[in-house]
């Protein structure tokens, strides 16, 4: 299993890589951790004739928080810094919660937050966790730049609405609320691997147990993660008591629209989908900090 | 006192260089000039081949050589059948390269040889092969309506059928108060060694010389096969092992690259060397165990077993492999297990399917039988309302009944006799260690919104498969022992287990020896390593070399020293006078020099050395039982396995830190097959589980603490060391036990298993199936 | 394409300065062109970990690198673990616990431990269970692996 041959590019700068990027447009993939990429490469299951390597673009890889507590994170920033950067457990415990289940520490070692996102597979952590969040996406390219909502950003398996020419560059959560409760639950074959079937539920309570808002992303459920909005619905305005809870696994599974694999069928991913989402509110209400659960 | 070897846990010499990156795995073997091969496979089930054009491969630069049927059939022949060669599945053996059918994804059609293996997989791209598509057929009960044939001649997808019978059958059922009738489906899976196949051929044409490395497991065989494929001489190829990456009984079978990779060594004059890759080895390396098996069982109501009859139906894949029809027919060769069952009658169908060829792997056809019979007893227990303890107990081979006689179970060869055993003692051990009282009232019990289950599972498994191994020891000194042996090594420590036999036998210390193996070079005669036979057969073999050495050193030193050879007595590597063991006679260094050539005192073949070789015709069985606890998430249909006991009763165990860390292993393979792995084909034969990211095997999370005991109850009365094999036992009842655990852990669901795998998928809709509201 | 780079490394404390074509895996360039077999390829996507080396002091799948993005790299492989005669301590303690079978995983686990337990010297067995979790071993069930890794790690 070696990979077809190909043309290979290193940039060092951002914008080196824009010009990569507009010469050769759909010939051309980038490199980033290469865990997912080098796979597919190495099958020949993907050959580029062009390899722009962006590894050396340290101005990629960056941990910031604003004045506003709003986090912007470089695509190419390594999934495992992510995991161990005081700042987000401090300031973004959800995204530092969930890091560890994203595969192995070997693959984090090198695998990076805009790798995962752009690769787009419907049943990873990371663009559930966006999609949740309603982070933002930067792209540029060498002509200019422009800023997706999550929302907006993943269109089916394994496809973004990036555009060939275009490179992702930050990603940017807005800022923590205090009120935030979340959960996190996935169902894999084993430790590490894509999820079966995940969900994250981030609740806004206030004072009286009360719910104000909730964002339930499903993932593992079709070709994109997805907010099911009747769920969504079904909690807000609410005091999340057993009954309403109940009723919240079997609206999540009537609102899926899941596929079959070989590992789980679609109404495995539709009943589960709403058991781990139940789970995930369950998770959230349990305490401030929530955990993970597999 | 002297020191034994024997039963001690000696660490292993091997482990030096495996540690250091210093040994020698076939792909780090470079030979100057030398080649890589890449085999081109077919992408289709079944189709017509319509036309192969390797213009455009040829034309690249770095292409050296691209082959297909046509330039190998002055050669070729198909790949002849080594084990239970049924009568009819020589009609369905395989050529090395499809002809003008391919008959399974990732069939051999080409082999292109380049200067890299970069090069050699863009010539593969660079093939044009034309393909006209056929139906293809994946299912056994499919296969068998006849509606899409494998192979035009004979025309019949039934490559083989034949019954057992042993007692009256019809009596048994005519007079039983209670029979049931089931339908079981093991999965198809196999053992997925860490190192993919591979081999390296050197071809010298001064000579007519083969040399190949990467062969292991039957090399002997295998050499006999491709001697006659090349028309040479077996003296003329030369197999040399090399470590091994684990084979399980999937590598070391005569495959077409086996022929491919020679041939094109000797037709290009330069080594080349072929290493699989991962998703070849997933789609084109053996697969095994998948057996569908319609059962009928007749009892008392007292649970006394009085019959059983059975049809096992092997999903034999495209191409019958080197195996033959083992692995159907030894699922019903042992189906009836530790339990007298006095009538008993099973039928074997062999059947093609569009799928990779069916070989053995570990446990071949006992993990099957023992997920059959056992689930079957649970069902019994329950059905007659009685503990499935009490039901085993009441139905064991009693120790009393040793040798017990089975029956004629296999279609040749004699019948299944089980040479000794304390059934109803290891089960209870087994019991015991898992502290089985105390957690019956865990059965069926919601805890913690898991469902509890503990699940047992008895077998009994034949090892020591004959017919002979051979084993040539020399001594060139005091501190130098030699050993040679016809087995190879896949990584079960043989160079430490032998050479504590040679200690104990000879008594020097073991650092005295050095055991050498697999090469078939080194013995004229061998057979191999599979079917834990390696210590029964070839520890033998050594144990009876040394004793012919000894003999021999007596007999030289009785001359030498003009004292009758029974007063003098061998011991730690000394002769000494019998009575008097403080004076040595004579040493090893001295004894060397007296067998020399030119010495008088050796009236037999000079050197001090000695081969013998250790015969058998007659299995060897060790027994024991698995116990498993597991919960089971009703709402995600996901296992948890909370503590797993196999205890197997093994004769006599020669080095404890090997046979724990086999079965220690063995079970966790077994666990993970039974939970997260399968081969899925789709409906037009494609292999969907073609990557490890789709076939999933256990890591350290997934493989629970494996209590594991080893019983030296009831040694063999077969073999002067008094042992059977090992090796397997950690596996054989993993199916049986976990499927019965997870049966008593839904069984409020009403829910009871009758197929494999106990994925999260299958039990949802298992729950899903028996109960709709409840989750 | 046969396209080339030059790139100059340092493997187990030794400087190399290699030319190798764009699309070399790093496994196989240690394996072919430095002749440093001992890390092993059982997958070649990145699920087995039998190819996992020390890149920068971080645990990594070498079939998922490209050899020319090792250049200005320091790198450690099994063969760097030994100090001459001596073994490492894990490789004692491998040795000790009948830590390895066939081995063909062995390099992949030492490399592995050594750099999980640079960043974690106590662990408790689950998380040490978990760090081993992307290495697969077929032969050994995994139970002396981590043995013997905890062992090592109380400096036994």
């Amino acid at each position: 299993m070696k990979p077809a041959p190909f043309e290979y590019f290193a940039p060092t700068d951002i914008t080196e890589a824009l010009d990569l990027l507009a010469r050769y447009g759909d010939e051309a993939k980038i490199l980033a951790g290469g865990q997912s990429l080098m796979p597919l490469m190495n099958m020949r299951l993907a050959r580029p004739h062009v390899l722009i390597d962006i590894n050396r673009i340290r101005a990629l890889s960056h941990i910031s928080l604003d004045a506003n507590g709003a986090l912007a994170i470089g695509a190419l920033t390594r999934q495992r810094a992510i995991e161990r950067a005081s700042l987000v457990q401090t300031h973004y415990p959800l995204l530092s919660a969930v890091m560890p289940s994203l595969g192995h520490f070997q693959i984090r070692n090198r695998g990076t937050i805009g790798g995962s996102i752009v690769h787009a597979d419907p049943a990873a952590e990371l663009p559930a966790l966006c999609l949740a969040l309603e982070a933002e996406f930067v792209l540029r390219s060498a002509v200019g730049q422009r800023t997706v909502n999550a929302a907006d950003f993943f269109r089916t398996y394994l496809t973004t609405a990036i555009e060939p020419v275009e490179m992702l560059v930050d990603i940017r959560f807005p800022p923590w609320q205090a009120q935030w409760r979340w959960g996190f639950q996935e169902i894999c074959r084993r430790e590490g691997d894509f999820a079966l079937v995940g969900a994250v539920a981030v609740l806004r309570m206030d004072d009286d147990a009360v719910c104000q808002a909730a964002r339930l992303t499903m993932f593992g459920v079709g070709g994109t993660p997805v907010r099911p909005q009747r769920a969504e619905e079904l909690l807000s305005g609410q005091r999340l008591e057993r009954r309403v809870l109940d009723q919240l696994a079997s609206v999540v599974a009537a609102e899926l629209e899941p596929d079959s694999d070989i590992h789980a069928s679609a109404e495995y991913r539709r009943e589960v989908g709403g058991v781990v989402a139940r789970r995930a509110v369950e998770i959230a209400l349990g305490n401030a900090r929530g955990h993970n659960e597999r | 006192m002297d020191q034994t070897y024997i039963g001690a846990p000696i660490r292993r010499r091997e482990d030096f260089r495996l540690l250091t990156g210093k040994a020698t795995f076939t792909d780090d073997i470079k030979l100057p000039h030398m080649l890589h091969a890449a085999i081109l496979r077919s992408p289709h089930a079944h189709a017509r081949i319509t036309s192969i054009d390797a213009a455009r491969a040829q034309a690249l630069p770095g292409t050296i050589a691209v082959f297909t049927f046509q330039d190998i059939a002055v050669w070729a022949k198909p790949i002849p059948l080594r084990l239970y060669p049924l009568p009819g599945l020589e009609h369905f053996l395989q050529y090395p390269l499809a002809q003008d059918r391919v008959r399974y994804v990732g069939e051999p059609v080409a082999v292109v040889v380049a200067e890299s293996r970069y090069l050699a997989e863009d010539a593969l791209d660079a093939m044009d092969v034309t393909y006209d598509p056929l139906p293809a057929v994946t299912d056994v009960r499919q296969s068998l309506q006849q509606q899409v044939i494998i192979h035009e001649k004979p025309a019949t997808n039934l490559a083989a059928r034949y019954t057992l019978a042993l007692g009256d059958i019809e009596e048994a059922f005519r007079n039983a108060a209670y029979s049931r009738k089931e339908v079981f489906n093991v999965h198809r899976h196999t053992g997925n060694p860490l190192e993919t196949r591979g081999l390296v051929a050197s071809y010298d044409a001064g000579r007519g010389e083969f040399t190949v490395w990467g062969e292991t497991k039957v090399p002997y065989f295998n050499r006999a096969v491709l001697a006659s494929f090349l028309d040479v001489p077996e003296s003329k190829i030369h197999f040399i092992e090399t470590d091994v990456g684990g084979g399980f009984g999937i590598r070391g079978e005569f495959y077409p690259e086996d022929f491919l990779i020679p041939f094109a060594a000797m037709n290009l004059g330069r080594p080349v060397k072929w290493i699989e890759d991962r998703l070849e080895h997933l789609k084109a390396a053996n697969h095994s165990r998948e057996v569908l098996c319609e059962v009928e069982i007749a009892a008392q109501r007292d649970g006394t077993l009085r019959g059983m009859r059975a049809h096992v139906y092997g999903d034999m894949g495209a191409y019958i492999r080197t195996h033959g029809g083992l692995v159907p027919s030894s699922t019903a060769a042992l189906l009836t297990g530790p339990y007298h069952i006095p009538a008993y009658q099973c039928t074997v169908s062999c059947v093609m399917t569009n799928k990779m060829g069916l070989g053995t792997y570990r446990a071949p056809g006992r993990y099957e039988s023992c997920f059959i019979r056992e689930r079957l007893l649970d069902m019994v227990a329950a059905d007659l309302l009685i503990d499935p303890v009490e039901l085993r107990l009441r139905n064991f081979i009693q120790p009393s009944e040793m040798p017990y006689t089975v029956g004629k179970t296999r279609p040749d060869g004699p019948p299944t006799v089980f040479d000794s055993g304390n059934y109803p003692s290891a089960f209870q051990r087994a019991l015991d260690q898992i502290d089985y009282d105390a957690l019956k009232p865990l059965q069926g019990r919601r805890q913690n919104g898991k469902y509890h289950g503990i699940g047992i599972g008895c077998f009994v498994k034949n090892t020591g498969q004959g017919p002979f191994e051979g084993a040539r020891v020399v001594v060139s000194g005091a501190g130098e022992i030699a050993v040679y042996l016809g087995i190879t090594s896949l990584g079960q420590g043989h160079e430490t287990t032998m050479a504590q036999i040679c200690a104990d036998a000879l008594g020097v210390p073991m650092e005295t020896f050095t055991i050498f193996h697999g090469s078939t070079d080194m013995m004229p005669f061998g057979v191999g390593t599979f079917a834990s036979r390696g210590t029964v057969m070839a520890g033998n073999a050594v144990h009876l070399a040394c004793q012919k050495l000894r003999e021999k050193a007596l007999a030289i030193a009785s001359r030498y020293l003009e004292v009758d050879a029974t007063q003098l007595v061998f011991r730690r590597g000394q002769v000494y006078r019998q009575g008097a063991e403080d004076h040595a006679l004579l040493g090893l260094d001295e004894l060397v020099r007296l067998a020399g050539p030119a010495s008088p005192y050796n009236l037999e073949e000079p050197g001090l050395e000695a081969t013998a070789y250790f015969k058998s015709n007659q299995l060897t069985y060790t027994y024991g039982t698995h116990v498993a606890h597991v919960a089971v998430d009703p709402e995600t249909g996901k296992v948890e396995v909370l503590r797993y006991v196999v205890v197997e009763d093994i004769g006599r165990c020669i080095n404890p830190l090997i046979v724990h860390g086999q079965t220690v292993g063995a079970a966790v393979q077994g666990i993970g097959a039974t939970i997260l792995e399968e081969l899925v084909y789709d409906d037009n034969g494609q292999l969907l589980s073609g990557t490890f990211m789709d076939y999933t095997l256990p890591t350290s999370t997934d493989a629970p603490s494996i209590d594991s005991i080893i019983l030296e109850e009831a040694p063999s009365p077969l073999n002067p060391l008094g042992v059977k094999g090992a090796g397997e036992g950690g596996i054989v009842a993993t199916g049986a036990a976990l499927a019965n655990a997870v049966s008593h852990a839904l069984a409020s669901l009403s829910i009871q298993v009758t197929e494999l795998p106990l994925s999260p998928d299958r039990i949802r809709s298992w729950i899903r199936a028996s109960s709709p509201q409840s989750l | 394409m046969t396209a080339k780079q030059t790139i100059q490394l340092t493997v187990n404390g030794r400087a190399y300065e290699e030319t190798v074509e764009v699309r070399m895996t790093l496994a196989d360039f240690l394996r072919d062109e430095l002749n440093l077999t001992g890390t092993h390829l059982g997958c070649e996507h990145g699920i087995c970990g039998a190819c996992t080396i020390l890149f920068d002091g971080e645990a990594v799948r070498s079939c998922l690198l490209l050899a020319v993005q090792a250049d200005g790299a320091n790198l450690m492989t099994v063969e760097g673990l030994a100090q001459g005669e001596g073994l490492h301590p894990l490789q004692r303690a491998f040795h000790e616990n009948h830590a390895l079978q066939c081995g063909f995983c062995t390099p992949g686990f030492l490399m592995t431990a050594v750099a999980f337990l640079q960043e974690t010297p106590s662990p408790t067995e689950a998380q040490l269970r978990e760090a081993i979790s992307g290495n697969i071993c077929r032969c050994t069930g995994y139970a002396p692996i981590v043995q013997a890794i905890l062992q090592a790690r109380r400096g036994g």
